[in-house]
């Protein structure tokens, strides 16, 4: 059984097919129509609803999700927030800015960008209403018909407005944030099933979890579920029984051990963009740029590293820095580093009953540089043609070490080990970067697919070396280097 | 409201939300409280079915045996029908035959419905479709132009329209040059997929609910599927989650598989589709290959072109002759050609049948102009506005390719105007000097004009119809053949029936646009929709208004002369009288308060066996300039500032303008950069949604838009209240921002050489067209 509140009243779910998303429960089993599918596949926004999971103090912090690829299952001891809390004209300050600017044409998209928007109303955070933040809140809803520039703009009036339901029985109450927590009475057994039929399991303790992935070791693991409801989605296969890792305390957050930073395998990319952007200045604008903010809601890098996709955007960085990759399992813990985990496309190393734990960051030390290079079709929202991730040590002007992986040049994500080659113990200049380059193209023989050509990646993977050549060099420092600093 | 003394007399005002107010949407707050019902959001009837398609695995093949025994047994699936189960006609072409409903034997396109399931649930239909096994014996596809052409397979013949001896014009210019281009295709994208519900009436027809551009095209083709009388089928549009062409057409293939479903089982069915399935199954913006030769003086001023387009109509003719036509059309964009020949070419492949898109053909037929224009200029160290302005259409200069006469010169001004108010020359300097000390980004700024002609090119679909009711408290429905897809046409029809009635807004229904109210209307298509639905309302309105002022100039015994409408009154000799109260003095004197409407867009003519006539009542106008930014080292880019100056006439509704501009040249934008269509070699779609298919989003809208309509600008053509058409035209502004980056690629050899871009402009081909630039200063070093 699973319990979570919708719209302020309470729901209990036993019986029921955990293949099925909230967009389907809501519209097929609530017929609650406001949440729109547009795609189905994560990428769109029209689903676009608000989740409010209680933090340790009880508070709920609200976050826009994409229900389309949002299992049912994961809504436990949640509060579910969808475009049916704001029915009460005159609204909530985003729907009267919404109408004002013109925002709607076709209104297809709009619950979605309402949605949005009202969470990030309700984040509290600081700078709300900045043009960064209303974008970043936008950079998962698509709109066909306005062009964008109206939906800012009410954005940008509506964040400024304060607002709260007028009383506690409002639908969107449970937006207030002191609130109490919802009290989720089941500690154990939690979960749904139908007789004879799929399984989802959500076990709350490390224990509990070692001990369902022993006895089940054909169960599929799931966090946020970004990609692998996908299978359900599009591939439109029933998976048969799934452990959910999202509610293991010791599998979730950041913290510094040593010299180390170490991110639990199910944190989101929303929880430790900040941690590791700290430490690591060169994580901001590519975990800016990594699907959308609803993906960062919910996708996690132990998800990222686990389905071992070659396009990936974790995993390079990740390997540049020499990162450690944690398991859990029935012999207990198993550590090893992260590039020797992915063993070819789409398979790594991760054996029976053991699943990730947690991936272990070293910290800067003096004289090394990091460059995280995403390139994209697109801007915002859009999968890797190549990401490129360097590590340097220079000693001066000499390079003593380095580390380079891309993404979206092999089958797994990997080391450019000749170029490597090439470039240690040379000075970092042109010409050594020119070696490197042409050294490339034994490391790598990358594919043609529908997002880039292999020469392309190939060309584009040198020039990110170059690009990093170039920003090192102390006369170029306050120059912009990439198109996304003219935001 | 406020109450005013009784003492002071009320001020002189109009009522609310007229033409030419900005009112919002009319279902504002439904969209954005999620109240706004979508055919999948309707109330579901009892016993609903769910329906899906098995379609075909191969691009050109005989269906040699089809085992749908699986399909059957599938839990849930309560009918599968094929082609031999379809009662009446098999084929649903729109125009020419050539669309199967279900494949009958012969498939033509992965993708193509071969049979149909209906089941109790939408996945297990779904599910279902994907059981059946199907042997093929494949055939020789053509999948690209380029093998259609040299095959010569094309769905309708060739066209050409000539003025004068371009041949001659051509040998003795001073200057020619030759090009030729790719501009690829586009997919909808309309947010809602299509979709439709149909339910079994009690007589053997079926009621449509559908989100289709064209419910009459449904209902013809529903009817004959089933084989019936036009009369046993009625279809309602309430709102389409946008349509942009992709539901003039695609919408009634669903809604004939729903009706043989609904036929076979008794019961209703819901049929819509999943993002990949729509995306697989429903045509596309047609890609071209274009192809320019062109004669100019050394000012760069045109003497001569001859010009070819051939668009990718895929395996059937649905549209594409008028999509063509209309490529021909605009060739010249907003340029004398002189002597000029134009051939258009309808090149058949075995791919899913391209259709209407936002511009019809209008917008691959101006690419291969602006392509000329920025390659004379790059020939004669020109700019390339010199190049533009020089060869704009004017007075004395003003015949088109095909004979119609250009009789509103706005362009020249409007250049002129955005050129001052974008600062461009100034603009041009900076960026010059910004490219020449950047190391890696470069800047590229374009300002092109649109000049794009209003009218359906298919003459017949140039009408309209509407029915006005006013209800006994004043209130009034209004009814007429357009649709809403989010264009804003209920609130502009609205806005137009409270003027000719001067009372305020909210008094005005429009209701869903239905076959039995009125009938036989054309497609909401080619920008058409308040032009002629705005026309038809009014003229229901002035025979109601005529008949109001007849009963009170009899009923309160005033000359008719001294009855007028102002501001929610009616002005009766010395008298005023409430609105309401008139309308109920009339229904008690038995007077009709309903009227229907009719309009048929006068002066239009074209001949297409000479290629020559006035297919356009105007032309709209539009002028845009970009500013782009490329990354030299993996060709990224963005758009850092657009200025537009668009033409609406005199507006209906500024605002909602303004909306239709922004949203079109952003659309038009994606179209030239980041929305790429990838087929495999076997014709198979691989970028079937959105995580491969890239439509521009927040981030990719300019920082910095700044989009003005012309003042006081009336239309000079009696259309409604001289509003101008705003639906299509704004997309071509878009093609300032691929000019702004072949500009900016440019930069890197001092604007001395343009490398070809096709289109879409993705950062690869950016960084291609770079690499070509870089090949091409290695190459004169060589020289030198």
């Amino acid at each position: 059984m699973i319990e979570f509140v919708l719209n302020g009243r309470p729901q209990k779910l036993d019986q029921v097919d955990p293949n099925l998303s909230i967009l389907e429960w809501l519209r097929t089993k609530m017929r609650l129509t406001g949440t729109k599918e547009g795609c189905a596949s994560g990428d769109c926004g029209a689903c676009t609803v608000i989740i409010g999971t209680p933090d340790q103090s009880g508070k709920f912090q609200h976050e826009a999700v994409n229900s389309c690829i949002s299992l049912i299952g994961s809504l436990h001891g949640k509060q579910l927030i969808t475009i049916e809390a704001f029915r009460q004209e005159p609204g909530h300050p985003v729907q009267q800015t919404m109408m004002e600017q013109h925002g709607a044409q076709c209104g297809f998209c709009t619950p979605g960008i309402v949605m949005s928007l009202v969470a990030l109303h309700a984040s509290g955070q600081p700078d709300a209403s900045s043009e960064r933040a209303i974008l970043e809140a936008l950079s998962g809803n698509l709109c066909r018909c306005t062009g964008y520039r109206p939906i800012v703009a009410a954005g940008r009036e509506a964040l400024v407005q304060a607002w709260s339901p007028d009383d506690e029985t409002h639908p969107a109450a449970c937006l207030v944030q002191e609130k109490r927590a919802l009290e989720a009475t089941l500690s154990t057994g939690v979960g749904l099933s139908l007789p004879d039929g799929p399984r989802y399991d959500a076990p709350q303790t490390l224990d509990e979890l070692r001990k369902l992935r022993g006895r089940f070791p054909e169960a599929r693991l799931i966090a946020g579920g970004t990609d692998l409801a996908l299978e359900i989605t599009q591939q439109l296969k029933t998976l048969e029984h799934m452990i959910s890792v999202e509610r293991i305390p010791e599998l979730s957050g950041c913290r510094v051990e040593g010299d180390e930073l170490v991110i639990g395998a199910a944190t989101t990319y929303r929880r430790f963009h900040r941690p590791i952007s700290d430490r690591w200045p060169a994580f901001d604008g590519m975990l800016s740029r990594l699907g959308s903010l609803q993906i960062r809601n919910r996708g996690t890098v132990g998800g990222n590293i686990g389905n071992a996709s070659p396009i990936g955007d974790m995993p390079p960085p990740l390997i540049a820095l020499g990162a450690t990759l944690v398991l859990d399992g029935p012999d207990g813990e198993r550590r090893l580093p992260l590039e020797a985990f992915f063993l070819g496309y789409r398979k790594t190393d991760l054996q029976p009953g053991e699943f990730i734990h947690s991936v272990r960051v070293p910290m800067a030390q003096p004289g090394q540089r990091l460059f995280i290079y995403k390139v994209s079709k697109r801007l915002d929202d859009d999968i890797s043609a190549v990401l490129g991730a360097f590590q340097l040590t220079l000693d001066g002007n000499e390079v003593v070490a380095c580390r380079l992986a891309f993404g979206g040049m092999a089958a797994t994500p990997a080391r450019a080990l000749a170029a490597e080659t090439a470039l240690c113990g040379q000075p970092w200049t042109e010409a050594s970067v020119a070696r490197a380059i042409a050294a490339l193209a034994s490391d790598f023989q990358p594919l043609s697919d529908v997002r880039a050509s292999a020469g392309y990646r190939l060309q584009v993977a040198g020039n990110l070396l170059r690009r990093a050549l170039l920003a090192s060099d102390p006369r170029h420092n306050d120059e912009p280097m990439l198109v996304t600093d003219y935001a | 409201m406020r109450k005013l003394p009784l003492n002071v007399p009320v001020p002189a005002r109009n009522a609310r939300g007229l033409a030419g107010a900005s009112a919002i949407h009319e279902s504002a707050w439904k969209h954005v409280s999620g109240q706004a019902r979508y055919i999948d959001d309707l109330p579901e009837p009892e016993s609903l079915l769910h329906a899906a398609v098995g379609h075909s695995d191969q691009a050109h093949a005989r269906i040699v045996s089809m085992d749908l025994s699986e399909v059957s047994a599938y839990p849930g699936v309560v009918a599968v029908i094929t082609a031999a189960d379809v009662p009446g006609h098999l084929d649903i072409g729109p125009v020419f035959p050539g669309d199967p409903v279900l494949a009958d034997g012969l498939v033509e396109h992965i993708g193509q419905p071969i049979f149909a399931v209906a089941a109790t649930s939408h996945l297990a239909a779904r599910k279902a479709a994907r059981l059946a096994k199907v042997e093929y014996a494949t055939m020789e596809a053509a999948i690209t132009v380029d093998q259609a052409l040299e095959k010569q397979l094309f769905v309708r013949p060739s066209q050409t329209q000539q003025r004068g001896d371009p041949d001659d014009a051509l040998a003795r210019a001073p200057h020619r040059l030759r090009g030729e281009q790719y501009v690829g295709g586009q997919e909808h994208f309309y947010l809602e997929g299509q979709a439709c519900l149909v339910e079994p009436t009690e007589d053997r027809g079926v009621f449509v609910h559908t989100s289709s551009q064209h419910p009459s095209e449904v209902q013809k083709l529903v009817a004959e599927v089933l084989g019936l009388p036009i009369h046993e089928v009625q279809a309602e549009v309430r709102r389409m989650g946008g349509g942009f062409g992709g539901k003039e057409t695609q919408a009634a293939p669903l809604a004939c598989v729903a009706a043989l479903l609904a036929r076979a089982t008794g019961r209703p069915v819901k049929y819509r589709l999943a993002r990949a399935d729509d995306m697989i199954q429903t045509g596309k913006r047609h890609d071209f290959y274009n192809k320019y030769d062109i004669g100019f003086d050394g000012n760069g001023l045109i003497h001569g072109a001859d010009i070819m387009v051939a668009g990718r109509c895929g395996y059937s003719p649905d549209l594409s002759d008028a999509i063509v036509d209309r490529a021909m059309f605009h060739a010249d964009n907003a340029y004398f050609l002189d002597q000029a020949r134009v051939t258009g070419h309808r090149c058949k492949t075995h791919t899913v049948s391209n259709t209407a898109f936002r511009g019809f053909g209008g917008p691959q037929g101006m690419m291969v102009i602006e392509q000329a224009m920025d390659d004379i200029a790059s020939y004669l160290g020109r700019d390339p506005l010199d190049i533009r302005k020089l060869n704009l259409y004017r007075p004395g200069r003003d015949v088109t390719h095909y004979g119609q006469t250009v009789e509103q010169h706005l362009l020249p001004e409007m250049v002129d105007s955005l050129e001052a108010s974008s600062d461009y020359r100034q603009r041009r300097q900076d960026i010059i000097d910004f490219n020449r000390s950047s190391p890696v980004l470069k800047r590229g700024m374009a300002l092109t004009p649109v000049k794009f002609g209003i009218s359906f090119t298919a003459k017949h679909l140039n009408q309209a119809g509407a029915l006005v009711h006013i209800y006994t408290d004043g209130s009034i429905e209004v009814n007429h053949g357009g649709t809403e897809m989010g264009q804003g046409l209920y609130i502009k029809v609205a806005q137009v029936v409270a003027s000719a009635f001067q009372v305020d807004l909210d008094r005005i229904k429009v209701s869903a646009t239905r076959t039995d109210k009125v009938p036989n209307t054309s497609p909401t298509a080619a920008s058409s929709g308040s032009d002629l639905n705005g026309m038809a309302a009014l003229d229901a309105c002035e025979k109601i208004r005529a008949r109001l002022t007849a009963f009170a100039a009899h009923h309160w015994s005033v000359p008719a002369e001294q009855v007028s409408f102002v501001n929610n009154q009616v002005v009766i000799g010395s008298k005023s009288l409430p609105w309401a109260d008139v309308i109920r003095a009339a229904y008690m004197n038995r007077i009709s308060l309903s009227s229907s409407g009719f309009y048929a867009t006068p002066k239009i003519h074209y001949d297409p066996a000479t290629g020559t006539g006035r297919p356009f009542l105007y032309y709209a106008n539009g002028v845009a300039c970009s500013e782009v930014l490329i990354d030299t080292f993996t060709g990224e880019y963005r758009v850092l500032r657009t200025d537009i100056l668009q033409d609406a006439g005199r507006s209906l509704n500024p605002e909602i303008d303004i909306g239709q501009i922004e949203g079109g040249f952003i659309q038009g934008m994606g179209w030239l950069t980041t929305e790429e269509l990838v087929y495999s070699d076997e014709g198979r779609l691989l970028t079937t949604g959105p995580a491969t298919y890239k439509i521009p989003a927040v981030s990719d809208c300019p920082p910095d838009l700044r989009v003005a309509l012309v003042p006081e600008s009336p239309n000079r053509e009696a259309t409604v209240f001289h509003s101008k058409a705003v639906g299509e035209p704004p997309l071509m502004l878009g093609i300032a921002v691929w000019s702004a980056l072949r500009n900016a690629v440019a930069s890197l050899t001092d604007y001395r050489y343009s490398p070809r871009l096709d289109t879409p402009a993705t950062p690869e081909r950016v960084l291609a067209a770079v690499s070509a630039s870089q090949r091409w200063l290695d190459d004169q070093q060589e020289h030198a």
